[in-house]
């Protein structure tokens, strides 16, 4: 019985030492963790964007984009850059689940008339060498100045206008079928989007 | 003289990586770049050298019977601390190690320093033997990277180690690069260590 008790009483005592020592760290790396994701996130819509002066992270609106496959709605979030006030660009994250090894997430920076500003790829599993070159520049460069209307959004061996990725063109597909989801969406809601609090 | 022997095993003799072969999991999986071999090596180290400490401090506190959940607990709480401090201060480096710093806790190198070595030795023999294994698993991992990335990826650190010119080997990225690289590493060390007993 007694012997049962000190089991007890020594891993309990290890387990709220741990805890407390835990607790004091979470609470000293909060701060700088969350500082860092918004960096990250600063870092891409800068990419993306053409020169702003405001704080597009706190210029946002956050709009339903539909449902995920627990029937959980999916939420937009769309940052506004603004130069001297004036509206003069949006980035957005778009996905596609559909790359060669798993969802490709992007973010989008768009011109308030619905054309591409820049794209920066945020997270791939794709095969190094081959689909990881979706991140290099020269295949970031094929979406600039593009829109729904001037652009057959395809790659060229489905008779659309945009160069695929030699070797890669399943991950070459999904990008641009989660830019043109995108730029849909965006046409779709360019009210609320852009022309609230302008 | 014991310390320094206590200390070197790890590096040669018991190195956890080309002579006991523990720990392959992350080793395979993380080496594809000299640097995430470094930054994985260090934070195992960082846990090893915490986790003998404690332990070897507790050796007389805690009952053998409930010793593994105890050895468990004090490593998973030094694993949750480095996967915090490092996505608060190396935000890069803890994004492409990703998944692999939580399962330092299942590292068998760590629970098994814990159990051979650390709860039956005082402190300062637990620190010396945390350091050494803990170095030795990384100049292991840190080869191992090294090798994959100049073949793999033509550099070495990021740095261009070939001319332009140079083609990647780019299967030594890939999960079978890892194989490759160290069933070869394997075969020299036990060449090596062959020659020297005889």
């Amino acid at each position: 019985m007694r012997d049962i008790l000190r089991l007890i009483v020594v891993l309990t005592c290890i387990c709220i030492a741990s805890a407390i020592a835990l607790a004091k760290v979470y609470d000293l790396t909060k701060g700088p963790i969350a500082h860092q994701k918004r960096l990250e996130v600063l870092r891409a819509i800068k990419a993306v964007l053409p020169p702003y002066d405001n704080e597009p992270d706190r210029d946002m609106v956050k709009l339903a984009m539909g449902v995920d496959k627990k029937g959980e709605e999916i939420q937009g979030v769309f940052y506004r850059g603004r130069k001297e006030g004036r509206l003069n660009g949006v980035a957005f994250k778009v996905n596609s689940p559909e790359g060669y090894g798993g969802t490709i997430e992007v973010m989008v920076g768009l011109l308030p008339d619905g054309t591409v500003h820049g794209m920066e790829v945020l997270s791939h599993l794709e095969t190094p060498g081959l689909g990881a070159k979706i991140r290099e520049a020269k295949f970031k460069d094929r979406f600039k100045k593009r829109s729904l209307s001037n652009t057959k959004w395809a790659v060229k061996k489905d008779a659309g206008d945009i160069d695929g990725i030699t070797g890669a063109t399943i991950s070459s597909r999904a990008v641009i079928k989660a830019i043109r989801g995108g730029l849909e969406f965006y046409g779709d809601h360019e009210e609320a989007i852009a022309g609230s609090g302008q | 003289m014991t310390l320094t022997r206590e200390f070197s095993k790890g590096l040669w003799r018991e190195n956890p990586i080309f002579r006991l072969v523990l720990g392959i999991c992350p080793t395979l999986a993380v080496t594809t770049a000299a640097i995430n071999g470094i930054g994985m090596g260090l934070a195992t180290t960082f846990v090893l050298v915490c986790s003998n400490v404690v332990i070897s401090l507790l050796r007389n506190f805690i009952p053998a019977r409930v010793r593994i959940p105890s050895f468990i607990v004090v490593i998973a709480s030094f694993v949750t601390i480095v996967d915090l401090v490092m996505a608060g201060f190396f935000f890069e480096l803890h994004k492409t190690l990703g998944l692999f710093i939580p399962l330092i806790v299942v590292n068998c190198i760590i629970l098994g320093r814990a159990e051979a070595f650390a709860s039956k030795h005082p402190l300062v023999e637990s620190i010396a033997d945390g350091f050494g294994m803990g170095f030795g698993f990384t100049l292991s991992l840190l080869v191992l990277g090294s090798i994959r990335e100049v073949l793999g990826n033509g550099t070495i650190f990021d740095v261009p180690a070939f001319g332009p010119g140079y083609f990647p080997f780019l299967v030594m990225i890939l999960p079978p690069g890892a194989f490759i690289t160290l069933g070869f590493l394997l075969a020299l060390m036990n060449r090596l260590a062959a020659q020297r007993s005889t």
